[in-house]
């Protein structure tokens, strides 16, 4: 017996050992981007690794005059809340469709969903472009709206329909009998009762619209241009901007990853989609 | 009113038919009861009715109205749900308004048949907790508050008693059957147990794989049981049935006899074995009897307490006049 205890004892130290170390490795890169960000482009090219220097908030000055780092910021907000509520109004009638009155043909097309996700997006990337400027609508918000919430509506109905799932058809059977009509059901009863899982995966949805990079760098130019491409537009074609690109990158990501910090059992619970309960 | 009419309704999942063409009358105000051992269509048949799955061909009528194509919503009946389904994010008080809600009934109307719905149930000292803080029998009662406060044409049932203790199931069953007897509403009540058929039902429906056995009164069912399989599935204990040369001698291929039709006599009956279990319920003695020269084990009822026990000879003597004869196919001879 005591040796059992003893033994699950070591375990658990080193498999708290283990997770550390790994967290610490994946978390070091984002360290060393935030204190790249307030040393000088000189310091931040020297060879030493180094941790002691004199601090400067000067690539932040620099980015918010002259690089007008709000205006992408503000188009990112733009363009992920719209897009998300947008795969929302369309994934929510759509999950609950498949989830409570499903056909035959319902795992094929959630499969047939999925897989436009496997579709290299690069693959696309002449038909959008000439489509978009023929159109008249590059470097619009509007069609970052629209690829957005487009390329992420798959995962938004599928993360959806797992979560209504779980709830008991009866219940929404019930709706039927007490004289809900199609609108009601879902404003009266799977909004409420799927709350939380409509959280995460809007929460989810947000995170992978501010972070996506391919569409948003090759559809924009200057109006409608988000924080990806304030990043891009600063891989320094001019020399070695380290400092500066690091608080670029730094301004960039600081939004998504303080949300997922405060949203992280929300997440948490998104990402297992439903199966810890 | 509420008069439900089905006219050779059919169901198929697929290329599988659950429901062979059936026809169906339920008198307005009648207690029908739905029963059969599980996955004999009394469910579906329930779901038919209440609009929830879509009959295959046939009509369901309701007051003479044809709602075979109308949607649950407008069939003006409410439904009682074996899992009780109660809405979990609202109190008892938001479960029972719901439908009154959506009807766009007055507030005050509302209020007015809350509390009388809360009075006859037993719920007044519950009505703002969430489902969840309830017992299982006062969920139940918050599922008939939210179809009584309805006024619909027809009460539909579906096992709602089948997740409570058995003392909760006993004292449910007379409230509603005293229920039905107060609003003299149509109810229909899907139940695979047999005692909860005969003890509420005006009408009993037997059913297996789909296919109507048996239409009638509970003691009509019990003294002239049409086929083998009601005369097995109606009354407890079961019927004895025997094959054989005894049945040859009343000129059938199985005889029936029910338990409470055999009588212990001192020595010499038709019939004479030992006893296998003898179980003493005080008002009743049931004895479970081998070695008596015939293949089946024969269930005996005797009233009041009986003292044989395990190894006794026991002797028996059935009441010819009840009787039961069934030919080669199952069917009773008159």
């Amino acid at each position: 017996m005591a040796i059992v205890a003893q033994s699950s004892k070591t375990g658990r130290v080193s498999r708290a050992t283990l997770a550390w170390i790994i967290a610490l490795l994946f978390f070091f890169p984002i360290f060393w981007m935030v204190l790249t960000s307030f040393k000088t482009d000189a310091d931040a090219v020297k060879p030493e690794f180094l941790i002691w220097f004199t601090p400067t908030l000067e690539n932040y000055v620099n980015m918010t005059e002259n690089y007008d780092y709000w205006r992408f910021a503000t188009n990112s907000v733009i363009t992920s809340v719209f897009a998300t509520l947008f795969a929302l109004a369309v994934g929510i009638p759509c999950a609950y469709a498949m989830a409570f009155n499903p056909s035959r043909s319902t795992k094929d097309v959630l499969m047939w969903m999925l897989s436009t996700k496997m579709l290299p997006a690069a693959a696309v990337l002449y038909p959008m472009t000439f489509l978009t400027k023929s159109l008249g609508l590059f470097d619009t918000h509007f069609i970052i709206i629209v690829v957005l919430m487009l390329i992420n509506l798959p995962i938004v109905v599928w993360m959806l329909f797992t979560y209504f799932k779980e709830i008991p058809k009866e219940i929404i059977e019930a709706g039927q009998m007490d004289g809900v009509s199609t609108w009601g059901e879902i404003r009266e009863i799977l909004i409420p009762l799927a709350w939380g899982g409509i959280a995460s995966t809007a929460l989810l949805c947000f995170i992978f619209c501010w972070n996506e990079a391919y569409w948003t760098v090759r559809l924009t130019t200057t109006d409608a241009a988000t924080l990806s491409k304030l990043i891009e537009g600063n891989r320094a074609p001019e020399g070695l901007f380290f400092g500066r690109l690091s608080a670029v990158s730094a301004a960039a990501v600081g939004p998504i990853v303080v949300l997922g910090w405060f949203c992280q059992k929300q997440l948490v619970q998104g990402l297992t989609f439903g199966a810890v309960k | 009113m509420g008069r439900i009419q089905l006219e050779n309704v059919t169901k198929s999942f697929g290329e599988t038919q659950v429901i062979p063409p059936l026809n169906l009358t339920i008198e307005d105000g009648e207690f029908a009861v739905f029963v059969g051992p599980s996955g004999c269509g009394k469910s579906t048949l329930l779901r038919l009715i209440a609009g929830l799955e879509d009959t295959t061909s046939g009509n369901i009528s309701i007051d003479g109205e044809d709602m075979t194509q109308v949607s649950p919503s407008k069939r003006g009946l409410a439904m009682v749900f074996q899992t009780y389904a109660l809405y979990p994010h609202m109190t008892v008080r938001k479960n029972i308004a719901f439908p009154m809600r959506m009807a766009g009934l007055s507030d005050a109307e509302q209020e007015k048949r809350i509390m009388a719905a809360a009075e006859s149930l037993n719920l007044v000292d519950y009505l703002d907790r969430k489902p969840a803080q309830l017992s299982g029998g006062q969920r139940q009662r918050v599922a008939i508050g939210r179809a009584i406060v309805r006024d619909p044409k027809a009460f539909l049932f579906d096992e709602p008693l089948s997740n409570l203790d058995a003392a909760l199931r006993v004292g449910m069953r007379i409230e509603i059957t005293e229920m039905h007897a107060r609003m003299g509403t149509t109810m229909i009540y899907v139940t695979h147990d047999q005692v909860e058929a005969m003890t509420m039902a005006d009408k009993i429906v037997v059913l297996q794989a789909g296919v109507i056995e048996q239409v009638g009164s509970p003691l009509d069912l019990y003294r002239n049981p049409r086929n083998l399989f009601v005369a097995g599935f109606i009354g407890s204990p079961k019927m004895n049935l025997i094959e054989g040369s005894e049945a040859t001698k009343h000129n059938a291929t199985t005889i029936g006899i029910r338990p409470e039709h055999i009588d212990v006599v001192p020595d010499s009956g038709t019939w004479s074995g030992k006893v296998g279990v003898a179980e003493h319920l005080g008002s009743d003695t049931f004895f479970h009897v081998h070695e008596t020269g015939l293949t089946e084990t024969l269930t005996v009822r005797a009233v009041g307490d009986v003292a044989l026990k395990h190894g006794d000879t026991i002797h028996l003597s059935p009441r010819l006049e009840e009787l039961h004869r069934f030919d080669a196919q199952g069917m009773r001879l008159s």
